[in-house]
């Protein structure tokens, strides 16, 4: 239980920094130090009891379903991690506090920083690997925000991107590590997996987990080739270069490293990968850190050099040298958060951390000179200090390593490491601090206050404690986190103390320091040298990469995606037929079961018909109104076709489809430019030419295949035929099925119409309120009108059949259900019949002499629609149950009354109003342009002899 | 037979008559009964979601016409998953619509919203696939309806280019459905589960066409690649809460996709020969490449959205590709958090831009004029959410696909996609994030009284971006339980017996 309290804790108090803010900074710090404090405090109190080596476990199931579970465990290695981060974690906010400025946001800082604990703190205690991604993952996250925390300076959100790019990067990478190394223990509980060791390094599949796994913790931990993105992350605020760079996120590689280290290592390519990696990286950056003027940038490259130190220790796969790993780790904790504290302090008083403007500081800033120059003797592995004995230990191991059957390249190379280390050591100490007081630094430098160097020095005294007695300092924590790392607890011999006679790596230590001292006083000629040969900048690739990669995506989204509609349907076209064959090749088709039927003389004409509009229609599409004829010529034959193939609905519906889309098309039309301008090329032309000629083969293929062969299988309709009159009171199947059979269809599609019409309603509210509005005000007709705009004949035919046209269309309703006709045709007949009066009289009279708004209708037609389904309802029926029954009434003969008579005048509702708020929006742009409206029904009233008063809206 | 099977379709349609009867004029009085509306249908989904959670499979036969030859509607786990993730996302959007006064920038927001409402759970519940097509054109009106609402230039081109690539895909709708219908001699799913099954292997290559015609067409509407070109424009042009609501019709073509070729032409089924998962997998690696890589090449913010949806719809597909129970689950879950997470992200674009007059919604820097650090803070976990990245529902659902591919044979092309993608979404929202609020942040903050407030009840919006992603820690927290659910999905899904028994009133055993 205290695991989880100790992992929640930083992320809810990650909130506590914003609520205290207000109360002052110090209550802030404070707050957020206690939060620290107590998690601190809960990781101490299970202490005593890991010590003696007990492990323990807290166990939540999450997700069992993928065996991601909010485990966790603490074992020595999770102590000393967890440690660590808590506890650097409290000096850091204590220095932060004192750091930041006025003008920086404290809340932010510290809910960041917390939020970058606790992922922390998650990673080192969790037993779960997928939980461990979450955390690791989340530490990238948390330290992009940290190291962009000072967002005005662009080197901070570059060092951010980077570091999140490279580290996400191996995140994700390790994520399929993990995944397989889940699957090969059969779980992803560490505690598990570290008991599979056989089964791992045996399995094919063990490399590419060890090399995806590598690449999360190379990367993370700042290991060559991928060390680049470390030193652009000092672009940071101090606080977080040294928390992120001593104690926590470049070391969580090293944990990971160490965690699966009983399980991973002992191989050669462990070993081969591992140590090799180390020992580049150790070498390279020291070197690279001996160049480096900013002071946080040689801190940086030497971060790299001992993470480079240790890494190789752990590739090296022996147990003693996993202890001197775990030894190091400690060390470098210490003197790396106490060396990068005073860097910040120089930083914050003379306002510069250039190396080569600085100098002579040891008289200005006494206190701070002796906890840097203590840190820095650590670093150089100067006796009686730390980081001596770590180094002594690990130059022992070196001496005896064979690489590649080579005795001499790791025992020859590591001193090397170490003799750049105390090079760059000694300058931290002796270019910053020593020779001579200058006066032309930025900003006249003195010791901070208190709160500032407090932290530093505490850590130093670590230091030199460690140093002098470290057997009683640290040697159970050692013993106890070299125990959980060895994964056994059998311990190989070692001794802490700082002399361990005279061995081979007590020569390469004298060799080291002296000559890096020869090294630092030949600073300056070596220094041109390496400016002369060194021209790669890693930081350069790194945006050339990215910015290339940004480049092709811009070009490939804005290329592909660059809002053709010939192109795209182009795509569509070419994907559907190709996926068709495809389907349509791998299949068998049954011979033609049914013979052609013979070509008569009308469908031939039909046919011909067809063929030669819709080539006229190809020839001549540009000319719109000629296409619309062309499609009316279409339309009218596919409805005589319907209706010689006994089909007299389908005929019906569509002829008076056509006449409405027709009317509303011409209107629509007189205000678009009489041609279609050519957009594309005759190579395009041409491409899509094919395109369409084989897709209509295609199309036409298939609709052959269909008729030609009867259903496989029984089809349904038969069903319809025979309950049409028996269960849905009609003989019209046709009718039954749209209002009865399957009526919920008919139901979603006068949905459909009134929604189309509500939406060219909606169109044109807003696109007269715009420029198109004020486009169309200034319209005017291409050629003057026939300037009698409402013929008496007209005028006076349309009346005439008027009530003709209703009667019709009561009387196509009514039979509907028995005859071909129906609430839809009724429908569309009733709403040409009024058109045709608008047509005659102007919109705005016809629409003066009818009251009943368009929007109620289409809305009462879906009401009544759904309220007949309802009524069913109440009747414990499923909705649109119909219900029919016969009537007599004397001296009628006996009549059917249906509820699906009742749907069809929702259906009828809904076709009337759709057709007339369509045409009202025309209307209403026509007026907009400058439509006249009529008052009287026509042009020259009969009974009048002055032309009558027209007035413009 | 139970009624409230019906509700979620009936519901919002006499919601919308009742809009444009009674409230045609008052936006007030739009918005009052459309919230009422959107509520209960809430209330319904979670009701409904408990009666299918319970493993039944309820069929309601409309107009008492027994299958398969009338419609009817199922309800099962994964309608109900579906139904409710709507409900949830529609209030959700409804009030960000009304918060921003995005609603009242045209006419008949709340009709069309609601009308779309009922396409959408229509779509989700019917057993009948040419009852589907309705609904997908009651979806495809309505939602074009709402793509142009509020009118301009730009908007006006995108919403013609996006109804007549869908019209081309409705039409082929129809062909595949003729195709179908032609052999096979039915409509319903369940009926056509059965025929499919029985279909001699001589009549096969008409079946083939159709379903793979049927596929192409769940395609367009899931924004598949190369299908997928309706799409960048449309979501990018789109109104912030219509653009949000469209991440669940996204979700629709990939539903209809994992019920039609689970239950009708199903992994196993030997005339197609597993055509549907060889065609679906390499498309939906694609669409998931060019959605990542369209996130860092975008330059406007609405486009980067409109491309990380794309490439969320990657991930889906690519998980329902796999066809297998385990990846079904991981999909489902997927998809739930793909429907989330790019809502979220489309609210937090519109703030991006409603708050920084300046940079009309390019990625550039420019101040923010009011909530420029909660702005940043809601993009900055919605970035994470689409990205994959955790500690949000898509790390788990992203863990969850690519466990679930272990057994593909594409596993390890799965894997690279998955994850190199993921790198570039995170370097993409990385450069657009640090681009329009750090960089933003160097620039002279511009103090700008209060702008002309067009958008009435600010923190009315915000809320429910909020809660939309809040909802997203939900789905992260309770994974264990929605993953059992989900199991037992699948497990309907894979076994469709039961569900062909239930629609056709198979005796059972």
């Amino acid at each position: 239980m205290t695991l989880f309290l100790i992992v929640l804790l930083p992320f809810v108090g990650a909130l506590v920094p914003a609520l205290t803010i207000r109360a002052g900074r110090d209550v802030c710090a404070a707050a957020t130090g206690l939060i620290s404090v107590t998690a601190l405090g809960l990781l101490l109190a299970q202490a005593p009891a890991v010590m003696q080596g007990e492990v323990v476990h807290a166990r939540l199931d999450w997700l069992p379903w993928l065996g991601l579970n909010a485990n966790f465990f603490l074992d020595g290695l999770g102590l000393l991690f967890a440690g660590l981060i808590l506890g650097i974690g409290v000096l850091i906010i204590l220095y932060a506090r004192f750091y930041l400025s006025k003008t920086d946001s404290m809340a932010h800082f510290y809910t960041y920083l917390l939020l970058f604990q606790g992922a922390m703190v998650g990673i080192v205690l969790s037993d779960n690997i997928l939980m461990l991604l979450i955390f690791w993952e989340l530490t990238s996250l948390s330290s992009f925000l940290l190291i962009g925390y000072w967002r005005h300076l662009p080197e901070g959100r570059q060092g951010a991107r980077m570091a999140l790019a490279v580290t996400g990067m191996g995140g994700l990478a390790m994520i399929g590590g993990m995944l397989i190394l889940g699957d090969i223990a059969g779980s992803y509980d560490i505690s598990v997996i570290l008991e599979n060791r056989d089964a791992i390094q045996a399995s094919p599949l063990y490399v590419p987990a060890l090399l995806l796994i590598l690449l999360g913790c190379f990367t993370k931990s700042a290991q060559f080739p991928f060390h680049f993105w470390l030193p652009h992350a000092m672009a940071a605020p101090t606080p977080v270069s040294a928390y992120l760079h001593s104690a926590t996120m470049v070391k969580a590689g090293l944990f990971l490293m160490a965690r699966l280290w009983p399980v991973l290592s002992g191989t050669e390519i462990w070993f081969y990968l591992v140590a090799t990696t180390g020992l580049v990286t150790m070498v390279v950056a020291a070197l690279i850190a001996l160049f480096k003027d900013d002071l946080k940038g040689l801190l940086a490259f030497s971060t790299v050099s001992h993470l480079g130190f240790i890494t190789m220790l752990l590739g090296f796969g022996t147990p003693i040298a996993a202890v001197v790993a775990v030894f190091h780790i400690i060390n470098h904790a210490t003197f790396k958060c106490a060396l990068f504290m005073p860097a910040g302090i120089i930083d914050h008083e003379a306002h510069t951390r250039d190396i080569k403007r600085l100098g002579g500081l040891r008289r200005l800033m006494p206190v701070t000179f002796v906890i840097a120059a203590i840190a820095s003797l650590s670093m150089a592995g100067v006796p009686l200090l730390n980081g001596f004995i770590s180094k002594e230990m690990m130059l022992e191991e070196a001496s005896h390593t064979v690489w590649l059957g080579s005795d001499l390249f790791v025992p020859v190379l590591a001193p090397v490491g170490a003799l750049f280390s105390v090079a760059y050591s000694f300058r931290y100490i002796g270019h910053v601090f020593f020779g001579p007081v200058r006066t032309d630094y930025p900003a006249k430098p003195h010791d901070p206050g208190f709160g500032m160097w407090i932290a530093p020095a505490f850590l130093v005294t670590l230091v030199v404690l460690i140093g002098v007695a470290s057997d009683a300092m640290v040697g159970d924590l050692v013993a106890t986190t070299s125990r959980a790392v060895i994964g056994s607890s059998e311990l190989p011999y070692y001794s802490l103390k700082i002399w361990h006679g005279v061995t081979p790596a007590l020569f390469m230590s004298i060799i080291a320091i002296v000559g890096g001292l020869v090294l630092l006083s030949a600073h300056r000629p070596l220094e041109r040298l390496w400016r002369a040969i060194s021209v790669f900048e890693a930081k350069a690739v790194f945006d050339a990469v990215v910015e290339s990669i940004a480049a092709v995506g811009r070009r490939l989204t804005d290329g592909l995606h660059d809002g053709s509609m010939s192109r795209y349907a182009g795509v569509f076209f070419v994907t559907v037929l190709a996926a068709g064959g495809l389907a349509y090749f791998g299949g068998a088709v049954g011979a033609p079961t049914r013979d052609p039927l013979p070509i008569a003389v009308v469908p031939a004409i039909g046919w011909l018909l067809l063929v030669i509009c819709t080539g006229c229609m190809i020839a001549y599409h540009r000319n719109r109104f000629l296409a619309l004829v062309l499609m009316g010529v279409i339309g009218v034959i596919v409805s005589i076709g319907f209706a010689y193939l006994s089909a007299p609905d389908l005929a019906l519906t569509q002829l008076s489809v056509e006449v409405v889309t027709i009317i509303l098309l011409l209107l629509a039309l007189n205000f678009l430019p009489r041609e279609t301008p050519r957009e594309s090329s005759q190579g395009k032309r041409l491409r899509d030419a094919a395109i369409g000629v084989v897709g209509g083969l295609g199309v036409g293929g298939l609709v052959y295949l269909m008729l030609m062969s009867d259903f496989a299988q029984p089809t349904i309709s038969a069903f319809h035929l025979e309950n049409s009159k028996t269960g849905g009171g009609g003989t019209n199947v046709v009718n039954v099925i749209l209002v009865d059979f399957r009526s919920f269809d008919t139901f979603g599609e006068i949905i459909v119409l009134g929604i189309a019409a509500l939406v060219i309603y909606a169109v044109t509210e807003t696109v007269l309120r715009g420029e198109t509005g004020r486009r169309l005000a200034r319209w005017m007709p291409p050629e003057p009108g026939a300037g009698d705009r409402h013929p008496l004949m007209m005028v006076v035919a349309t009346r005439v059949m008027m009530p003709i046209a209703i009667m019709v269309g009561v009387f196509i309703f009514l039979r509907g259900h028995n005859e071909p006709g129906g609430g839809f045709i009724a429908g569309l007949i009733v709403a040409i019949a009024l058109v045709m009066q608008y047509m005659a009289s102007g919109f705005a009279w016809a629409e003066a002499r009818q009251r009943f708004p368009y929007h109620r209708m289409i809305a009462a037609g879906v009401l009544i629609a759904a309220l007949t389904g309802i009524g069913a309802m109440i009747a414990g029926r499923p909705f649109l149950t119909s219900a029919f029954g016969y009537f007599q009434i004397p001296p009628m003969e006996e009549f059917e009354l249906a509820t699906a008579m009742a749907f069809d005048v929702g259906v009828f509702l809904t076709v009337v109003g759709a057709v007339m708020l369509s045409l009202e929006s025309l209307s209403r742009i026509a007026r907009h342009a400058g439509e006249t409206v009529n008052l009287e029904p026509m042009d020259v009233m009969p009974e009048e002899t002055e032309t009558p008063e027209k007035e413009t809206q | 037979m139970n009624h409230w099977i019906l509700a979620p379709v009936l519901l919002p349609a006499m919601i919308a008559a009742l809009i444009v009867m009674f409230a045609r004029h008052e936006v007030e009085r739009q918005r009052v009964i459309s919230i009422l509306g959107t509520l209960a249908l809430c209330a319904i989904s979670v009701w409904l979601l408990m009666l299918a959670a319970s493993g039944a499979i309820e069929v309601y036969e409309v107009g008492n016409w027994p299958a398969p030859f009338g419609i009817v509607l199922v309800l099962d786990r994964l309608s109900a998953l579906m139904v409710l993730l709507t409900a949830l996302l529609a209030i959700a959007v409804l009030l960000y619509a009304i918060g921003s006064g995005w609603d009242a920038r045209g006419k008949h927001f709340h009709a069309l919203f609601q009308f779309l409402l009922m396409g959408v759970c229509g779509a989700f519940l019917t057993g009948d696939v040419f009852n589907l097509f309705v609904f997908f054109e009651v979806l495809l009106i309505a939602s074009y309806g709402l793509m142009i609402h509020g009118g301009g230039k730009q908007r006006l081109r995108a919403g013609v280019q996006y109804v007549a690539y869908n019209l081309l895909g409705s039409t082929l709708f129809l062909f595949a459905l003729g195709a179908i219908y032609a052999v096979s001699g039915t409509l319903n799913m369940a009926d056509l589960a059965q025929r499919a099954a029985e279909m001699p292997a001589d009549e096969a290559a008409i079946l083939r066409v159709g379903a793979v015609l049927l596929l192409l067409v769940f395609a367009v509407k899931a924004a598949l690649l190369p299908l997928h070109f309706w799409l960048p424009a449309t979501y990018s042009l789109t109104p912030a809460p219509v653009a949000a609501l469209f991440a669940i019709m996204t979700k629709i073509g990939a539903y209809a996709i994992l019920r039609v070729y689970t239950l009708v032409f199903g992994p196993d089924l030997s005339v197609m020969d597993g055509l549907v998962g060889d065609l679906l997998m390499p498309a939906a690696l694609l669409t998931l490449i060019i959605g990542m890589v369209g996130i860092l090449g975008s330059t406007e913010l609405g486009r980067l959205a409109a491309f990380s949806a794309i490439g969320s719809m990657g991930t889906l597909l690519i998980a329902i590709a796999m066809f297998t129970p385990e990846a079904t689950v991981a999909a489902l879950y997927y998809m739930v958090h793909s429907t989330l997470a790019t809502a979220a992200l489309f609210l937090v674009v519109d703030l991006m831009t409603e708050h920084r007059p300046g940079a009309k919604g390019k990625i550039i820097p420019s101040p923010f004029h009011r909530y420029g650090g909660l702005t940043a803070a809601l993009f900055f976990v919605s970035s994470i959410a689409l990205a994959g990245m955790p500690p949000l529902s898509g790390f788990v659902g992203k863990l969850m696909i690519m466990d679930a591919a272990r057994d593909s044979d594409l596993v390890w092309w799965i894997w690279a996609a998955i994850l190199i993608t993921s790198l570039i979404a995170v370097v993409g929202f990385a450069r657009a994030g640090s681009s329009v609020f750090w960089k933003s942040a160097q620039e002279a903050a511009v103090e700008v009284p209060a702008h002309d407030d067009a958008r009435q009840s600010e923190s009315l919006a915000l809320t429910a971006t909020i809660d939309i992603i809040g909802a997203q820690v939900v789905v992260t927290e309770l994974a264990g339980p929605i993953a059992g659910y989900l199991n037992a999905t699948a497990g309907q899904l894979y076994a469709p017996a039961q569900y062909i028994g239930a629609v056709l009133r198979l005796e059972q055993g």
